[in-house]
């Protein structure tokens, strides 16, 4: 008598298959598999700052939060494609804040001058600091970018220039709730549409191609230093942004800017929502941001319950949310029998 | 003031050296960046003192009692932290620092800040060299930096289970081949990493209290003195530990203590971008850059 050994096995759906084609278009409920989850997610943001009165100022403010940490972690997912790991997100959110700070102190600049200004030349200014850097491969380039905006806060720390420990105020602020939220609401969409499409273009698959074997690329004739470099400048476009509004958005600017919160914050967002698909990091933003404030009535206690909660995630589901539900959604689990075999030790 | 610097940043280098021991060691051996090193340097603090003072045990019996629970600790965080996530550098590194920043806030939560939270030192009293007053407990923390390092480079290079460990941190697929366990050998680096972050609290708290944010200097010390000296030589720990601590002292001394910490995050930025396996480390060179 043998006893057949079973397996679990992973099979797409059929909807998911037939949606995968041009056959979309036969039917409307392919379509709205297809289409739904995104659009759903798109309404409900779209609307979100309409019900203010239903939700209250304090919630909006927690958006602008929410998006912000997930423009870093958008900015953290795009350089991870290339290879980079970075552990200092706060570098691009701080020299984006403190550019924007400078140029309207400086030169009265408004918010629809000071921050596109702040995010290109931030862009540049962060890629000419990492330059020297980014030969740098896995945990080291990580150990840098961890140092660089510690640094940064102490060197302002002691040399006072830009306000010192005190920072710059009473900078421009931008017209009202509403308007800010529709703005990042529109920069967030457009840059996961971008991203989205950079790495599936050519040029994404080159980058990725940098962070898979990068001897192999050197070897197949491309710069992977200017690569690298032009990576950086297009991850930092989002996270200088982040840093220049939300400091309009505060009115002030000062070392906290550089602080710890503005790399781990965005780690963690990547971590529990999964990296590589920049839908993954922008829901774990969505996540954990708002539990963030919901632990507040636990006072001192919520750091712990926080960085608790972040290591169950880490731990239980290593690969992210995002990356789970897709795969629920798009397939399913059977068990299946190993053919030929039997189980011998069963006997 | 010249016998002054150079004692004073004598002693400083060690406790450098001591909080970074545990740290690079853990790192040098099985590559895993042990983000809780901080928290588990203040915990060991603490438990020692709560051996101490709720079941009153004499206190070399506890701070040897809790250089063994720190270790145990150390081993069980491998075990259910890190083995899951092992080989995702990014949610190690995650789940570490979440483990150890959950540590250390969760005594600030349960009040452990006031001044009340000292270790007594293992001897006390001072004594004068060559006119510079230093108290015992800084003399004990030189012995102890100096027995550790012989006995680390002792165990390291003439040991079974040392040289074993070496051997998975240069080549994990032959290591393993070999018949040595990775996961047998990760938990070992973990568990004395952590055994010798509480042998430095033990030696270095009794200075001043047990501050909270002790536990995030800790780390980045241990870091920048890590990267600093390289991440698997012992003598480049003892170099680079020299070089920072004597540094501190020289800025703090003669421009100003705020500029202390500039000078060791500065430490860190420069060896990594010009060598960054460090100022002796050898092997890796592939791995570090292209």
């Amino acid at each position: 008598m043998s006893h057949l050994v079973y397996r679990k096995e992973r099979v797409d759906r059929g909807i998911k298959v037939r949606s995968d084609d041009i056959f979309i278009l036969a039917s409307l409920r392919d379509l709205s598999y297809a289409t739904l989850p995104k659009t759903l997610a798109i309404v409900i943001l779209l609307l979100f700052p309409l019900l203010k009165d239903l939700v209250g100022t304090y919630w909006e403010s927690v958006l602008v939060t929410t998006i912000v940490i997930s423009l870093l972690a958008l900015s953290w997912d795009l350089l991870a494609s290339a290879g980079l790991v970075s552990l200092g997100q706060a570098l691009f959110f701080g020299v984006g804040s403190y550019l924007t700070g400078w140029l309207s102190r400086t030169f009265a600049l408004t918010p629809i001058m000071s921050i596109p200004l702040a995010t290109l030349v931030g862009a540049l200014l962060t890629t000419l600091i990492l330059y020297p850097v980014l030969r740098l491969r896995g945990i080291y380039f990580g150990l840098i970018t961890f140092a660089l905006p510690l640094l940064l806060s102490r060197v302002i720390e002691v040399t006072k220039i830009l306000g010192g420990t005190e920072g710059l105020n009473k900078i421009p602020p931008l017209p009202n709730l509403t308007t800010e939220l529709y703005i990042l609401i529109v920069v967030l969409l457009v840059c996961i549409y971008a991203y989205r499409r950079l790495i599936t273009s050519d040029y994404g698959l080159v980058l990725q191609a940098v962070r898979d074997n990068d001897r192999a690329v050197m070897a197949a004739g491309f710069d992977i230093q200017r690569l690298k470099a032009q990576a950086v400048f297009l991850a930092a476009l989002p996270a200088t942004f982040a840093g220049a509004f939300l400091t309009h958005h505060f009115q002030v600017v000062g070392m906290q800017s550089f602080a710890l919160d503005y790399s781990i914050l965005p780690l963690t967002s990547v971590i529990v929502g999964g990296a590589g698909t920049f839908f993954g990091s922008v829901l774990g933003a969505f996540i954990m941001i708002p539990l963030s404030e919901f632990l507040r009535e636990f006072a001192s206690l919520r750091v712990v319950i926080y960085s608790l909660l972040l290591l169950i995630f880490a731990i239980g589901l290593p690969e992210g949310i995002f990356h789970f539900i897709r795969r629920r959604y798009q397939q399913f689990e059977r068990m299946t029998a190993l053919e030929g075999e039997s189980d011998k030790r069963g006997k | 003031m010249a016998a002054n610097f150079l004692i004073y940043g004598l002693v400083n280098s060690v406790v450098l050296m001591l909080s970074a021991l545990g740290f690079s060691l853990t790192f040098g051996l099985s590559g895993v960046a042990n983000f809780a090193h901080g928290g588990l340097y203040l915990t060991s603090g603490f438990i020692a003192w709560m051996l101490i003072h709720y079941l009153g045990l004499p206190a070399f019996v506890s701070m040897l009692l809790t250089i063994v629970i720190t270790g145990i600790i150390g081993a069980l965080i491998y075990r259910i932290i890190i083995m899951p996530v092992r080989g995702i550098a990014l949610s190690e590194v995650i789940s570490t620092m979440a483990l150890g920043v959950a540590m250390i806030e969760f005594f600030r939560y349960i009040g452990f800040v006031t001044y009340d939270f000292t270790l007594p030192p293992l001897v006390a009293g001072s004594v004068d060299i060559v006119g510079v007053s230093i108290d015992y407990q800084r003399l004990v923390i030189v012995g102890v930096g100096v027995l550790l390092a012989i006995i680390l480079w002792f165990f390291t290079h003439h040991t079974k289970a040392g040289l074993a460990l070496r051997g998975m941190s240069q080549d994990e697929y032959t290591a393993l081949s070999l018949g040595i366990e990775s996961d047998w050998a990760a938990m070992l680096s973990m568990g004395m990493g952590a055994a010798l972050a509480a042998v430095a609290a033990m030696a270095i708290l009794p200075l001043g209290i047990i501050s909270i944010n002790m536990g995030y200097d800790v780390l980045l010390l241990a870091l920048s003195v890590t990267v600093l000296g390289g991440l698997e030589s012992t003598a480049g720990l003892i170099v680079g530990s020299l070089l920072v601590g004597y540094a501190m002292v020289f800025t703090s001394t003669y421009i100003g203590p705020q500029w202390g910490t500039v000078v060791y995050l500065a430490a860190i930025v420069l060896v990594l971008a010009i060598k960054p396996s460090g100022l002796f480390g050898k092997s890796k060179e592939l791995e570090e850059r292209v």
